[in-house]
């Protein structure tokens, strides 16, 4: 008597299509992921239920962590734009290097007169370097703070024809009079309206 | 899922020499498992990375506007943060008999609850809520009383921030110094 044979199939699939729209879908993802730019001030953000994002231009980043401020002006051009005004006031001139250098930086926080030597050196030695000493914050109306942000906000109206968002991105045991002299300077400009960055918690 | 050989091997007993086909086939789920790691990763990254934001209003510093309102004592809570994540808040103006309530950030949700509820039923109007945050208080602070504010749905509109310590009143400052928490 015959055996009743099973017929064998093939277990193996056919990948190619789907390893086509994977990899379609990995470069979308690539391309559109903008790089996280490593935060020279370790800042722990205080978290809340708010849903609300933060808009991807016209924003200025205040960071108050350890009692000094760092600033972040967020698009290449409008940084550049922000160099270039902030030169011009306080009589300083950069070279186009130094203005490439200064529109691909990261949150700084250096008083502009060592801005010029801050921009000559490498990521690691900046780090080192104790340059960072915070934006002076001092108590007199027309500190360096109020001028960034008074310059970013022109530079950016002028690139973009909106307006500035400010934001903060407080450490959580910042005490709050630090908070309260970054909030004066933007009041000075009449921002009344600024940000609070926050993680994200699940809502209750 | 390794491809198995289904190919029954070439006998030699044809006289012709045949090259042995070669299979096209390659196997690709090795590389698919890579490439869909690497979505899931990307897709992470790119939606966690926007930060969320708290907006905050405030009262232009130097308005010559003398046309503002009132605030209404039986509407208002005022609500102080001190040090040690400590909270004191009262109803109305502080005297000895409405003496602030301390709490932590535990239990003032519940008490913004009931205060709004107490005060739409006695007066039938919305609470007002004024934040005063001291020197001894951290951002944190005041950070987590904005979102509990938002949370319980208590202020229409935005609370009234009010940090500048001169206004703080002399009743306000008493009370926290004793309770140690100013």
């Amino acid at each position: 008597m015959a055996k009743a044979k099973v017929k064998r199939t093939s277990t193996s699939i056919d990948m190619t299509a789907m390893c086509d729209v994977s990899f379609l879908l990995l470069t979308f993802f690539i391309l559109t992921a903008t790089a996280r730019q490593p935060d020279p001030l370790e800042i722990a953000t205080p978290s809340s239920t708010v849903q609300y994002k933060l808009p991807d231009k016209g924003v200025v980043i205040v960071s108050v962590g350890k009692g000094k401020v760092f600033l972040d002006i967020v698009g290449q051009d409008v940084k550049r734009a922000t160099l270039q005004k902030m030169g011009a006031s306080y009589g300083l001139q950069f070279t186009e290097e130094e203005y490439k250098r200064f529109s691909v930086l990261p949150a700084f926080g250096v008083p502009v007169g060592s801005l010029k030597q801050f921009l000559a050196m490498d990521g690691p030695q900046r780090e080192k370097s104790g340059l960072q000493t915070g934006i002076p914050l001092d108590s007199t109306k027309n500190n360096e703070l109020f001028n960034w942000l008074k310059e970013a906000r022109t530079a950016n109206g002028e690139i973009y024809g909106i307006d500035l968002n400010a934001a903060i991105k407080g450490d959580g045991k910042t005490e709050y009079p630090v908070i309260r002299k970054v909030v004066e300077v933007f009041q000075n400009q009449k921002i009344n309206k600024f940000s609070l960055i926050t993680s994200s918690e699940g809502s209750k | 899922m390794a491809e198995l050989d289904t190919s029954s091997g070439g006998g030699k007993k044809g006289g012709k020499v045949r090259t042995k086909k070669q299979a096209t086939k390659v196997d690709l789920t090795a590389m698919v498992d890579l490439a869909f790691l690497l979505i899931t990763f990307f897709m992470l990254t790119t939606s966690l990375s926007k930060p969320a934001a708290m907006e905050v209003a405030k009262p232009d510093k130097d308005a010559k506007d003398e046309n503002r309102l009132e605030l209404r004592e039986s509407q208002t809570m005022t609500i102080l943060l001190g040090k040690n994540d400590k909270i004191a808040w009262y109803m109305g103006q502080p005297s000895a008999t409405n003496a602030p309530t301390i709490e932590g950030f535990g239990d003032i949700e519940a008490s913004l609850l009931k205060n709004k509820k107490d005060v739409k039923d006695k007066t039938g109007r919305d609470i007002v809520i004024i934040i005063k945050p001291t020197d001894g208080s951290t951002y944190k602070n005041f950070v987590d009383i904005m979102d509990e504010i938002a949370i319980t749905k208590t202020n229409i509109s935005a609370p009234a921030v009010d940090d500048d310590p001169n206004h703080l009143l002399d009743g306000e400052k008493e009370f926290m110094r004793s309770n140690g928490i100013l």
